[in-house]
Order: structure tokens, then sequence, then C-alpha cells
């Protein structure tokens, strides 16, 4: 399970529908009904992890998010939960913006382009990075639209929207990104997740 | 044993109104039933089977002594488990196998009805067997499933009895026939209807049937099940048992050979004007039509948990047309999966050994009947 779950399950309130966009073979669904109860649906585009969420019990829909989020009503679910699937997308933007339509709120993880790590590896080696997060290389990397802890601060402060939770993931340990510290959590965090609405 | 006697048949004494405005009673339903009902009721599946089907969905059916239609999927341990589902299926009325029909005797004139008879519709085959709950008296299904025309009754049941069934699987469906479908079906009509022995459906009456209409009627409709993938893979330009072409008209194509057989088998257990008043169900049947435009308001009523699925190389009813259902029901927040089974078997994906399929089918029914 990914460190991420047990704080995206926290973000979480009893009870609560939730869909769960790139759920994978869900093992967060799992997760989140067995310490929230909560009534969570899926979109998966892999025919094999599809198949696989079914054989779990899970209620889910095959699909590519990029096109399939459309067809959910306005605030039809508690959370939409995107975890680590944003860079993947090729229209991001209008991604999120289909998550907050559909979602009260939106529970969003980013692996962090701006990790010193990641920095470091590009500054010393000259390649593109390759980290255990972002496992591809710059070939075949489904990840087509990096960004960092600050970008999508900056992001989501352009598009006016609430950022109700920022937290920065370091050693799996998470901690509040504020203002202030904006740019050392950019700096020192794997991963940041973000509960928007707007 | 002759016939009549290896067919269970209910005699409905319910007055139906059909859509087309006449009133049926005392009209039979055939049915079938396999595995056993549970004491609290509750373990029953009733399938519903396509055009060409009938009530013997596994085991082997005693009329034809072939495999029940749909053997890969129903028996014990299989996806439809029997020993765990009591799973009972019906003759749509308007078939051809001990349900009411065009072949039988119109009680008025003494004569068989053949055209005679009431066009049916999707929605008067889900009305005429809702009948077989109350017979064995069951309260609410544990499931109800179908594939092509056997879908789209799932779906009309949702809509008609929305608290008699717990879950829902329509497969390789649509909710609407499209002017494809229509044009196919309209095929196989004209070819019935262009048959000297049809007589304007009274053939029975002279001893003759309509049998090469109804065999070129198979014919064409057996391609629209299959994938060009399929078909090339299976045949290709594959001669039939012949090592060059013969210059004629014989079948020299393997494929040429296939079909004429598909058409031959099917003309001994089917009737062509069955296949008249079926096909015409299916073309009328437009569940949003029936909702005034909008096919969320079918699902509205209803709590059941609905599971899709359809099939990569099907396209007499494509993965966007079972879609368009999920989407009506999302758009109304209702329980729904769905997935595309990747298969090169056209629509007959559902009636074959698709092991995907048959999987994803398997752990859907036993995951819900273990929560619910």
């Amino acid at each position: 399970m990914k460190p991420e779950f047990k704080i995206i399950s926290d973000l979480i309130s009893e009870e609560s529908r939730v869909l769960d966009v790139g759920c994978g073979d869900g093992i967060l669904m799992e997760f989140l009904i067995k310490e929230k109860n909560v009534d969570v649906r899926g979109i998966e585009i892999s025919k094999s992890k599809a198949q696989n969420c079914i054989s779990k019990g899970l209620t889910i829909i095959e699909g590519n998010a990029e096109k399939d989020l459309e067809q959910f009503p306005d605030k039809s679910f508690d959370y939409v939960v995107l975890s680590q699937t944003l860079q993947a997308f090729f229209n991001p933007e209008k991604v999120i913006n289909e998550l907050l339509r559909i979602g009260k709120q939106a529970i969003v993880t980013i692996p962090n382009f701006g990790y010193w790590k990641i920095r470091l590896h590009l500054l010393l080696k000259g390649t593109m990075p390759v980290t255990r997060t972002l496992p591809d290389e710059w070939y075949n990397t489904p990840n087509i639209h990096l960004c960092t802890i600050k970008d999508f601060v900056f992001f989501s402060k352009k598009n006016r929207f609430k950022l109700s939770k920022s937290l920065a993931l370091r050693h799996n340990r998470p901690s509040l990104i504020k203002d202030k510290n904006l740019g050392i959590k950019n700096l020192s965090s794997n991963l940041g997740i973000f509960l928007i609405e707007r | 044993m002759n016939t009549k006697e290896k067919i269970k048949t209910l005699l409905i004494d319910k007055p139906l109104k059909l859509d087309c405005g006449q009133t049926i009673k005392d009209f039979s339903l055939a049915y079938e039933t396999y595995g056993s009902l549970n004491e609290s009721k509750d373990n029953g599946i009733l399938i519903f089977h396509a055009l060409t089907g009938d009530q013997f969905v596994t085991g082997t059916n005693p009329v034809t002594n072939k495999d029940g239609w749909w053997s890969f999927a129903v028996g014990p341990n299989k996806a439809i488990d029997t020993n765990k589902y009591f799973v009972m299926c019906a003759n749509v009325i308007g078939g051809c196998m001990g349900s009411f029909g065009p072949s039988h005797e119109n009680p008025k004139t003494k004569k068989i009805y053949g055209t005679d008879f009431p066009v049916i519709t999707i929605n008067d085959m889900v009305n005429a067997q809702i009948n077989l709950l109350d017979f064995f008296e069951i309260k609410k299904l544990f499931s109800v499933v179908g594939g092509s025309m056997g879908g789209m009754q799932v779906l009309q049941f949702v809509s008609n009895f929305p608290d008699r069934t717990k879950t829902a699987v329509p497969i390789a469906c649509t909710s609407s026939h499209s002017a494809q479908n229509i044009a196919f079906n309209e095929l196989g009509r004209q070819a019935i209807a262009a048959d000297h022995n049809w007589l304007d459906g009274k053939y029975t009456s002279k001893n003759i049937v309509p049998d090469k209409g109804l065999a070129v009627a198979r014919m064409a409709a057996h391609i629209t099940y299959l994938s060009k993938k399929g078909l090339q893979e299976k045949f290709g330009r594959k001669l039939q048992e012949r090592d060059d072409l013969k210059f004629g008209f014989d079948a020299d194509f393997q494929i040429e050979s296939y079909l004429r057989y598909q058409g031959s088998v099917f003309v001994d257990r089917f009737d062509a004007n069955s296949y008249l008043y079926i096909t015409r169900a299916m073309d009328y049947f437009d569940l949003a039509k029936q909702c005034n435009g909008n096919l969320s308001n079918a699902f509205k009523k209803t709590k059941a948990k609905f599971f899709i699925i359809s099939f990569t190389s099907d396209w007499l009813y494509p993965t966007q047309e079972n879609k368009d259902i999920v989407i009506a029901l999302n758009a109304i927040g209702a329980n729904v999966g769905f997935v595309e089974i990747e298969s090169d078997k056209g629509h007959d994906s559902f009636l074959l050994d698709v092991p995907d399929f048959l999987k994803t089918l398997k752990n859907f029914l036993d995951k819900s009947y273990a929560e619910i």
C-alpha cells in the first residue's frame, strides 16, 4: 500500500461518497471501505486492473478519466481522489476542473519534481531523473505533465481553488505546507497531497 | 417422451395487456430451472435468452439433444454457479419452444396463429416472465442476467420491476436498436417473406416450412455475430474439401460451407414466424423513448447494483452503446460497474468460452452475493 493512502483516508469523513480516479488494483478503495465505511466507486483504464477490482467486489468502471468523468453529475461525490495520476493526463487542467465539478472536494497527490534528489540528479547527471516514485525513462514514461509542489500551489491560486489542506510527504511523514515554508517543502518532500475545493 | 413432455409450462391465467393493445390470457410460458431455491428464497437468478435461444440454458437441451446455449457460463461451479444459485429461464412469448407464440393455435379460430399473432415487444416478454417469480414465490431475485436481447430484457425488467432484483447484469446489449440493427433484422425478415413456402405466415397449415428463407436469415445474422478478424483467422480464403476453385457456385470456400451449415441446422430448431416476431420486438425496443427520451428515468426507482459487460470486437452492440447505459446510470448516481472484455469472437463472445468474461461474471456474482 502506498504510504499516502493512510493520509488520504485521514482526510475523508466516515460514510461519505468517494470516487477514486485511476483506482488501479483498488487498494485505496478497499482501505477506505475498511477504515471509513465509504460508498466508493472507481475508474480504471487498464482492463486487467479493472477486472482485478471486480474480483475484489469493488464497483468500478473501466474507462479513461480524461473522457469519462463527463458522465457524472455535479457534486455527486463528497470526495474525488486522484492519486499520483494528474501528471499522466493530456490536459491536467481540464481534469482538475472536472474533479472539482463532480466532487464537493478533491484530493490530489502529486510526485514532486522539485524534490532535492530530482534536482540533484538533473544537475549532476544531466539526464532525466529516475526515482522510486518516478521509475520510468523519459522515452517510456506515462508522466507527460510533471510539476512541483510549488507549481501546483501556484496553479491552484491562479485558478482560485481553495487549498483546504496541503501536506508534504518526506520519509513517509506528512507535514503542513504553508506560504512561509513552501520553498523548503518543495525541496525536501517527494510527494504533495492536497485537499481542494472551489 | 415427446417434445411436449420435455417442456415445463406454466399456464398464465392473469390477463396481460400487450403494448399493441391486445390483452392475452390463459397463455403458456415454458421454462426450465437449474439448482435449487434456498429457504430464504434469495438465491434466484432469472436468465433472459437472446433472439434464437430458449429456456434450456445448460446441460443437454432435451428437444435438440445439443448442449444448452449458455453451457459455458451456467452450471455447477461455473460463472453462474448452479450449486449456489437457483437459475430460471423462460422461453420468451413469441418464441417457439413452448411459450405462447405464432405456432400456437388461436382458440377463437382453431387455426395456427401465424401472422395473426399479436406483435409483441421486449416489455411484453418481461411482463409475461414476471409470472415465473410469482409461481416460485420469489419476492426479490438475486440477479437478472442476459446477453444481447437477453440484456435488453434485463434493462426492461429493472425498469418495470425496480424492487424485484438485487443485481442486474446486461451483457453485450443496447438500450435501443440502431438503424443498422433494424436493417439487419429487416434483411432476415425479407429473406423469410421471399420464400415461396412462407405463404404469408400460413405455411404450417400446408405442412411446409420456409426453410430456405429462414436459413438465409440465419446466415446473414450469423455474420453479424462474428468479427472480421475472427472470421479471417478461422476461415481466411481456405477452400472447402477441394484443391482449387471450381468456377461455379458451389461452396468453394470454407466460410460459405460453414454459413450454409449454420443455416441448415437452424431451420430444424426454429420457427420462421417466431423469427419475424422476435426480431420485430428487438427493433421496437427503445427504453429511452419509453421514459420520455431520458434513459436515466428507466432506472430512477431501482436500488439494484448493475454490472455491464461489453466486448471489444462486438460491432452489433458495440462498447459505446453499452457505455451509454453506464452513463445513464451514473447520471443518477446508481450503483454501476462496467468492463469491456478483450475478445476477437465478436458479439457471440458472451456465448463462448472467453475466460476473462466468465471469470469476471463469476467474480461479480459471487462477491455481490456474499455482500448482499
